[in-house]
């Protein structure tokens, strides 16, 4: 579609609405992005209302339940904010990999894009040593050793859901970097994918206080 | 046709081959038409499937030949079982609800128009575009597949209210298999549903034509556009609870279903979930999905209405309003639907409140549609016929869906043929005949003929359903056979008019259209004709 787009961001005076109408008037982007940036704000307005309608899900049947579970100890507190700390720090990474990626420095932006999969890739592999000891321990979608059972539903649905999007987007990155690198993608294609990267370390920080550190085993 | 006034653009070439010009096309129209061929295909299952209810239930020993080679276990010997009413029920409800509804009038034509009437020569995401038809068809392939496994359809209901629709086949014929695949199906149109709405969104805000201003537009595309906006924020809280609920079939985990249950005397081991989770889920999409259904049909009603009353719309910013505050409002009165699952009577109260206050952008927008036929200069087309029967039906709908507003009467009318009758006078009449307006009034832009006025087909559509076959044999009649239209039969002013029809594969022959004028610009005083296209840049100087 890159004709698609040459045309909606025309050249000067070639496409644009004259000074007193408003960009609102038809022929330009009202907020002056490609079309592709919208459309990834969309699917993320969308998306966020889907873990929404999970994260809710979650308070309901917590607050309904009589017993749930308080059982993570510390290691299991520190491990999660260590998971944090990794998804928090490849947030950053990517906006090395946008800036470098505006900057025209392609070796660059590629650089940082893989130090940011790494980020995803890390947090993945710490996710799942965590599901692991917490399935060793009886743990499953329908029962756990402490109370009602769906405490385990309800953690690895919602954690599950994230995760999926953590691996989904080390998968988009790849695809982005690849794309970059051989000049086939622009450094708006790296911002666009820098979006969803963000949004979905946003969704880890209501997932990490309201799953992990309000479930902390109490002294 | 008018002059186009137009600026040069880069040019597209058609695709050739006829698996990328009509099979995975990329092309807005040929998607439209491949949307609006997947609602036929849908309503006519759907409207077979009403029939065999219909006889279910005035003669429940009927012997239907052929029905038990479809389903041995629902229709032994051919004579339909309890059970089979109710999955019949569940099939009809979910196929005209998603597969028709939600998708002719927003998918269908909106997808085939809203480019043309902005002057865009495609959508914002052709490929997006093309997979999102091709997701829904996998859904309604899933969906039809139910009646095929050993003991059919599931018996829910379109609402698959948990337990019943989570402990598994305990419950009944089709809640083993055909319960699961039901729940898959609605996640993908979910999905179908959501990357369509996406693209309609952004399409609309920047693919617009230059002199195409927000207040310029059709009426159409604001209700496509809000529409979209619903899809995109209620879609996605399905999707969440269809996960759930599948979790609950196949992971065992227990969000929707208490704990202590005992169904056909076997100890189901969920514990711990609440049912009414699911219905606030449902519902909070539930709700924005009957606008879903109907917003399109008012944008295709008030389009009609003024250009067969050769007037201008009464009122076409409040219209446009009045369709944002509808979509506003849908998202805060799920609760109406749950009056009598013990809620809260403050609650109640709150969610009555809201309820009622739709009335208000609703009538405005009845009043309007009066005042629009006030005066005018009315030409009964077939199209112009059914949008003035869409005015009566959502009248008569709406005003039943006062009584249901209320708690206290809802406690008695719930779950009777007064919501029954109520829905179907709304979604399942006023927004069919939204769909044949707009298919009359398009169909010569689309496929050239013109369809000729039947009136019999008006009245005897009110009468029996059987009659649609008539409509189905006019449509395709008309396709080979029918009497060659000209590019502007209505003398309509929006962009797809000044277009050949049917319309060349980038729309605009590789030029963008420039707009001088609103969409409604009809009897204007001292015009040299009755109508001013929006791309005609005379100056109206009476006001």
């Amino acid at each position: 579609m890159a004709s698609r787009e040459a045309m909606r961001v025309p050249a000067a005076g070639v496409n644009e609405a004259p000074a007193t109408e408003s960009v609102w008037s038809g022929g330009v982007s009202p907020y002056a992005v490609s079309s592709k940036k919208l459309g990834m704000w969309l699917f993320i307005v969308s998306d966020a209302i889907t873990f929404s309608a999970l994260l809710m899900a979650y308070s309901y049947v917590r607050v309904a339940s009589a017993h749930w579970p308080m059982p993570f100890e510390w290691p299991s507190i520190l491990n999660a904010t260590v998971m944090t700390g990794v998804l928090l720090s490849s947030s950053l990474t990517m906006v090395m990999a946008v800036r470098a990626a505006k900057m025209a420095n392609r070796k660059a932006a590629v650089g940082w894009l893989l130090a940011t999969m790494l980020g995803g890739i890390a947090f993945d592999v710490l996710h799942l040593r965590e599901w692991g000891g917490l399935i060793e321990e009886g743990v499953r979608l329908f029962k756990n050793p402490w109370g009602t059972p769906l405490f385990g539903a309800s953690f690895f649905g919602l954690t599950g859901l994230h995760m999926t999007h953590v691996t989904v987007g080390v998968v988009y990155l790849g695809v982005v970097a690849a794309g970059f690198a051989k000049s086939k993608f622009t450094s708006d294609d790296v911002e666009v994918s820098g979006l969803y990267w963000h949004f979905v370390d946003l969704v880890w920080m209501f997932i990490f206080p309201l799953v992990y550190l309000m479930s902390a085993k109490q002294a | 046709m008018a002059e186009l006034h137009a600026e040069a653009v880069h040019r597209h070439e058609a695709p050739k081959g006829f698996i990328w010009k009509y099979v995975f096309s990329l092309d807005h129209k040929v998607i439209g038409k491949q949307y609006y061929f997947l609602a036929l295909l849908a309503v006519v299952v759907g409207m077979v499937l009403s029939w065999l209810i219909r006889v279910r239930m005035v003669w429940p020993s009927a012997r239907i030949p052929g029905l038990d080679k479809l389903s041995p276990v629902g229709a032994p010997g051919g004579v339909m079982t309890p059970e089979y009413y109710l999955s019949l029920l569940t099939l009809h409800g979910t196929l005209m609800i998603f597969f028709v509804l939600t998708t002719a009038p927003q998918s269908g034509f909106g997808n085939y128009f809203l480019p043309l009437q902005i002057g865009a020569e495609d959508m914002a995401f052709p490929r997006l575009n093309m997979l999102s038809f091709w997701t829904t068809f996998v859904g309604l392939a899933v969906l039809l597949s139910t009646f095929f496994v050993t003991d059919g359809p599931p018996i829910s209901g379109w609402t698959a209210y948990p337990p019943l629709s989570a402990v598994g086949s305990a419950a009944g014929p089709g809640e083993g298999l055909g319960q699961d695949l039901w729940v898959i199906s609605i996640a993908i149109f979910c999905i179908g549903a959501l990357l369509g709405a996406l693209n309609f969104i952004a399409t609309t805000l920047d693919l617009r034509t230059r002199g195409m201003k927000l207040m310029r537009m059709p009426l159409t595309c604001w209700a496509w556009f809000v529409t979209a906006v619903l899809g995109l924020l209620s879609f996605a809280v399905l999707f969440g609870a269809c996960v759930l609920l599948l979790l609950d079939r196949v992971g065992g985990t227990s969000f929707f279903t208490p704990g202590g249950l005992i169904v056909s005397d076997k100890i189901i081991p969920h514990t711990g979930g609440s049912p009414l989770l699911w219905q606030h889920l449902f519902w909070f999409f539930g709700h924005p999905e009957v606008y879903i259904a109907i917003l399109p049909g008012m944008g295709i009603t008030s389009h009609i209405l003024s250009c067969f009353s050769r007037k201008p719309i009464f009122g076409y910013k409040v219209m446009a309003a009045s369709l944002m505050t509808i979509g506003f409002l849908s998202f805060t009165v799920w609760g109406h639907h749950m009056f009598v699952s013990g809620m809260s009577p403050y609650s109640g109260f709150t969610f009555s409140i809201f309820t009622m206050a739709i009335g208000v952008p609703s009538a405005i927008k009845t009043f309007n549609w009066l005042g629009t036929l006030w005066g005018g200069k009315l030409r009964f087309t077939s199209a112009m016929l059914f949008s003035i029967g869409f005015v009566s039906l959502f009248v008569t709908g709406g005003l039943s869906g006062i009584f249901l507003a209320q708690p206290a009467v809802d406690s008695y009318l719930h779950a009777t043929y007064f919501v029954v009758g109520h829905f179907h006078m709304v979604m399942g009449v006023a927004a069919i005949f939204g769909m044949f307006a707009g298919t009359y009034f398009w169909f010569p832009k689309i496929l050239k003929p013109l369809i000729p006025v039947h009136e019999f087909m008006t009245i005897s559509a009110l009468i029996t359903g059987a009659a649609q076959f008539i409509f189905l044999f006019n449509l395709f009649w008309s396709m080979f056979k029918g009497e060659k239209a000209s590019t502007n039969p209505w003398e309509a002013t929006s962009l797809e008019w000044t277009v050949p029809s049917p319309p060349p594969f980038d729309n605009f022959g590789g030029k963008h259209p420039v707009v001088y004028h609103g969409a409604y610009e009809y009897g204007v005083p001292g015009a040299e004709k009755d109508y001013i296209m929006q791309d005609s840049p005379v100056k109206i100087t009476a006001s």
